[in-house]
């Protein structure tokens, strides 16, 4: 850590400097950028453009067929617009997405879930942090433990949780039975958790409020097992980095450990923070390896029980493998990245400069 | 006196209590995050029926679970070793097939990774030519694409690029029935897309940047070209980088299952996450031999955890810090 702290210092001084021994240009500089520059632009830059083309396009990937070719779909689009009729053919998968009910539902999971997620996890990481901050004996071993989910890979890791979350004989219904509740279906429940909260309670719940499934709740309490330890990590570095004797001066003038946690501690973890929640919303919306593995633990089909942990990432993913429509499966991703890349843009301007400040 | 005294005890009472309270939220924290990993460890060892119906604790701890998972992992074939043919076992073997194909993938990545991030690093760091800093405002600006979005079109490059290889052997005519094949389903596929990253190149560059420039003087003084300077001065300097980047990218590798899955179709290609993705359909409801498949897929990646675990954690740290 003291390291990084000193290349930062320095590196803030060189530039200046460097101009002096700058003599004429280095061409060769091209030669050593060749290779990544190489890899990049074809599997990483040409791809976008290439994914707006095939987003376009009807048929299977081994024969796409423009969608403005389609008569069908020209046939939509009504003829009041004229020339821009055959243009706005092109953009029929897009039409069909929006459309879809399929596609809404999936995009209300996904939400469902980044709430669900994000903001739990940050707030208990930078709890666990701010206690493992304090000069705490074993402080190593609990970082290790907390950290070890992330490493272990999310297939092995989910399906031991599939099989804690098991109806019969899981861990999960063993604690539920030790508390005195009743026993639940987990991953196999698409049943909204607020509907059946209400029922323990002899409540009717209305429709609108039923809230996500409890299969869906049962893949986010996986998702916060997982990924807490990230957070811890990185809340901690981020702790370690705030001037101790910021925290003398605030206690010599009386403060007490809440107030230091209020008043010097969370303005100066805005960077930290601004930075683990972009980071951590965009993972949560393209969440899809556990629900893969979750799902087929439970043998139910990809995003079910009944649709219930369909996120749009499951979603996309069904489209192209499952029912080869790689161009409506790439219109859904363009939708999901514009939304990922806005909800970014957002969070640069109202929480980035907040973080720069700090 | 006393009333100090009396103020020091209270003190020290009161952090004990303060610890303890610390601690026992702290444990309660690592059983939740452990008691996974002993549920799977206890399951594996159960019989089918202990693991549906009984308690926590094995009963005959069956570590015959092991033996049989790889089996039903290999097509309910058995493991043959062929003392005459070592390498035989890759083929025969379904588990140490998986274990290779990611271990090698991941070292592949790697070095890639390695290479390509640090010579563009270098370019961006210390060389100076017109575009530079634009076209590391685009790479800059890529980090912002999401994966899913380059999913499909890399997918359609798979089906579509030919393999360097079959492409020479089908051009040099050198075998009369050699055919144009695909990056499908072939090692391509799994590396080379992946032996590039916006991040190290990020990484490596700030890092480059720290290192000051009288050094470079010295080196041009003793007559070091570019080159040299990059590999006897700037790369050993930049150990903790590399190894960050090292660590990252494998980790990457090893947890990585949606592309994979999907430019994978035969078996012996399958990196060890599609392979245990595919025993749970294999093993069925045996989910005592689900627990052990998870297992031994966990086993590797715990030990290299456990030994590299600075690396891991401080990786992962600073690039948080430096993000």
């Amino acid at each position: 850590m003291a390291q990084s702290a000193q290349t930062i210092s320095i590196q803030n001084s060189s530039p200046a400097r460097a101009k002096k021994s700058w003599r004429g240009k280095e061409w060769f500089g091209f030669l050593y950028l060749a290779p990544a520059m190489i890899i990049l632009t074809v599997f990483h830059i040409i791809p976008v453009g290439y994914a707006l083309w095939i987003s376009m396009q009807f048929g299977t990937i081994r024969n796409f067929r423009l969608a403005c070719a389609d008569a069908d779909a020209i046939a939509k689009i009504p003829e009041s617009f004229g020339i821009f009729q055959n243009l706005l053919a092109c953009f029929d998968n897009y039409n069909r997405a929006l459309q879809a009910p399929e596609f809404w539902d999936a995009m209300k999971t996904t939400i469902f879930y980044v709430l669900g997620t994000v903001p739990i996890t940050i707030i208990v990481g930078i709890l666990v942090a701010y206690l493992l901050f304090q000069k705490i004996r074993g402080r190593g071993v609990y970082r290790t433990i907390y950290f070890m989910p992330h490493v272990i890979s999310t297939v092995a890791s989910a399906i031991v949780w599939a099989w804690v979350f098991d109806p019969r004989n899981g861990l999960a219904n063993h604690f539920m039975q030790f508390l005195g509740l009743p026993i639940q279906q987990w991953l196999v429940e698409p049943d909204g958790v607020f509907k059946l909260l209400g029922e323990f309670f002899k409540l009717q719940v209305p429709e609108w409020a039923e809230g996500p499934s409890l299969a869906l709740v049962s893949v986010m309490i996986f998702s916060f097992w997982q990924s807490l330890g990230f957070d811890v990590i990185i809340f901690l570095a981020g702790l370690t980095n705030i001037n101790v004797e910021l925290y003398e001066a605030g206690r010599i003038d009386g403060a007490n450990g809440a107030q230091l946690f209020r008043h010097i501690t969370i303005p100066l973890l805005a960077p930290t923070l601004f930075f683990v929640g972009v980071i951590s919303i965009i993972g949560s919306f393209q969440a899809f390896n556990h629900i893969f593995a979750m799902n087929r633990m439970v043998a139910q089909p990809l995003g079910g029980p009944l649709g219930a942990t369909r996120t749009v990432s499951v979603l996309m993913f069904n489209t192209l493998y499952a029912q080869q429509r790689a161009g409506y499966a790439t219109a859904i991703a363009v939708l999901l990245s514009i939304l990922i890349l806005a909800l970014t843009l957002i969070q640069f301007k109202y929480l980035g400069r907040r973080g720069e400040g700090a | 006196m006393t009333t100090n005294l009396f103020r020091m005890n209270r003190d020290r009472a009161r952090s004990l209590l303060v610890n303890g309270a610390i601690h026992t939220v702290l444990i309660a924290g690592a059983l939740f995050m452990l008691f996974p990993f002993v549920w799977m460890v206890f399951g594996s060892l159960k019989s089918y029926n202990e693991a549906t119906t009984a308690g926590f604790f094995p009963r005959n701890w069956l570590i015959s679970n092991y033996p049989e998972a790889i089996m039903v992992m290999n097509g309910s074939k058995p493991c043959a070793y062929d003392a005459g043919n070592p390498f035989a076992i890759l083929d025969q073997c379904l588990i140490l097939r998986y274990f290779a194909n990611t271990i090698s993938i991941g070292l592949v990545t790697v070095l890639g990774v390695l290479t390509t991030g640090v010579l563009a690093a270098y370019a961006f760091a210390r060389l100076k030519f017109p575009g530079r800093d634009f076209l590391f405002i685009i790479l800059l600006a890529t980090l912002m694409i999401p994966g899913e979005l380059t999913l499909v079109p890399n997918y359609v490059f798979m089906v579509r690029f030919p393999t360097p290889d079959s492409l020479i052997a089908t051009m040099l005519n050198l075998d009369p029935n050699a055919q144009i094949r695909n990056w499908v389903d072939t090692y391509y596929a799994l590396t080379i897309p992946w032996i590039a990253t916006v991040f190290s190149i990020f990484l490596f560059r700030q890092f480059f940047r720290s290192i000051p420039n009288e050094l470079y003087d010295a080196a041009v003084m003793d007559g070091a070209t570019h080159s040299r300077f990059l590999w006897s001065v700037v790369l050993p300097l930049s150990k903790p980088a590399l190894i960050t980047s090292a660590v990252l990218t494998f980790l990457g590798t090893w947890n990585s299952l949606i592309w994979p899955l999907l430019v994978t179709n035969s078996a012996q290609m399958r990196p060890i996450q599609v392979g245990l993705a595919a025993f749970i359909t294999e093993a069925g409801t045996q989910v005592q031999l689900l627990m052990a498949g998870a297992t031994m897929t966990i086993i590797p990646i715990m030990v290299l955890y456990l030994v590299l675990q600075k690396w891991f954690v401080e990786g992962i740290a600073s690039v948080g810090i430096r993000g």
